[in-house]
């Protein structure tokens, strides 16, 4: 066994524990720690096949700023609460039917790599700025390739980075307590009643306006 | 015992595979999105496997783009979220229709 090999099957648990983590853990904040798990295999499987500038970015951009974001949002929004499995599902049978649809993908993608990959693999070679085997170093040829061949393709995406940046400004911005929905129900998820002035925040801010005056006026007959 | 661009593509395979299943199962959409997240970078794995394969940097540049395109998807999703989250506490991807106009 070579040192590659060893790196790749260490990577592969890696990813593979992580992925599974991910779907299995039962709290959103332990499925965000097994993605940074399998983020950093992908990393360390980019660097054995000596994508040396991916392996960074994909630390720097998933690691360090979309898992952060991810649990941002989880800590804001304190939904934190493990999930329960046995919801009533709004579509009948649906985790079988998605273990089934998993497992068709599964084997259909293994056929389709150990059908194709005679054909498919090992016929095309590039020669010049794109291949892999010219003078340059990993970050230079990407920087070489990406601002000639698809310097189209680079101005579109920074058109798709403002487009996301207005669209969450406008689907996060603040909206007035008069445009709250006024049928307000607990979904199935909602958080159990662990205050105890009864739950939402509504009634625990009503609750602390009753409980207020009383003190209050106390402090204020004695004065 | 020599490492090929099968094995990678068969990792590739079984990372997307967990990844459809639990955003089938999943029902918090913050786990649905890692969900979007692991079928993404398995397709990243086998981006860069063929791109070594066939001694091509697009390869390469292709994960690039998957990087940007999955940085904006979870800005939008996370938006989503947030905006789901403001009208009712503890939504599932059931309550998407509370957002309807």
């Amino acid at each position: 066994m070579t040192g590659q090999t060893i790196t790749f099957i260490f990577g592969a648990v890696i990813i593979l524990t992580g992925g599974i983590g991910v779907v299995a853990s039962k709290n959103p904040v332990h499925s965000a720690l097994f993605l940074v798990q399998t983020l950093m295999g992908v990393a360390l499987l980019f660097v054995v096949q000596e994508a040396h500038f991916l392996a960074a970015v994909q630390i720097i951009v998933y690691a360090g700023a979309i898992v952060i974001l991810f649990l941002f949002v989880i800590m804001l929004l304190g939904v934190d609460q493990s999930e329960e499995w046995q919801l009533k599902e709004s579509i009948a049978g649906q985790q079988p039917l998605a273990a089934i649809i998993g497992a068709s993908l599964l084997s259909l993608g293994v056929v389709i790599v150990a059908i194709a990959t005679d054909t498919i693999t090992g016929q095309v070679q590039v020669s010049g700025e794109r291949a892999l085997d010219n003078q340059f170093t990993d970050i230079e040829r990407i920087g070489r390739v990406l601002f000639s061949d698809y310097a189209m393709s680079f101005e579109i995406t920074a058109g798709l980075l403002t487009i996301a940046v207005i669209a969450a400004v406008v689907l996060t911005r603040t909206i007035g307590h008069d445009e709250l929905l006024p049928d307000l129900e607990p979904g199935p998820m909602a958080l159990p009643d662990t205050s105890p002035y009864g739950g939402n925040d509504s009634d625990y801010a009503e609750a602390a306006d009753v409980s207020g005056p009383e003190v209050s006026g106390e402090s204020q007959g004695g004065d | 015992m020599e490492v090929s661009t099968d094995w990678y593509l068969i990792l590739s395979a079984v990372l997307f595979s967990i990844g459809a299943t639990g955003l089938l199962i999943r029902r918090n959409p913050l786990v649905m999105f890692m969900c979007v997240e692991l079928m993404l970078n398995a397709v990243n794995i086998s981006f860069v496997a063929l791109g070594t394969e066939l001694n091509d940097v697009s390869g390469q540049i292709a994960v690039f783009f998957v990087l940007v395109v999955a940085a904006v998807e979870v800005v939008v999703g996370l938006a989503l979220v947030v905006a789901i989250n403001r009208r009712r506490r503890g939504a599932t991807a059931d309550d998407i229709s509370v957002l309807r106009g």
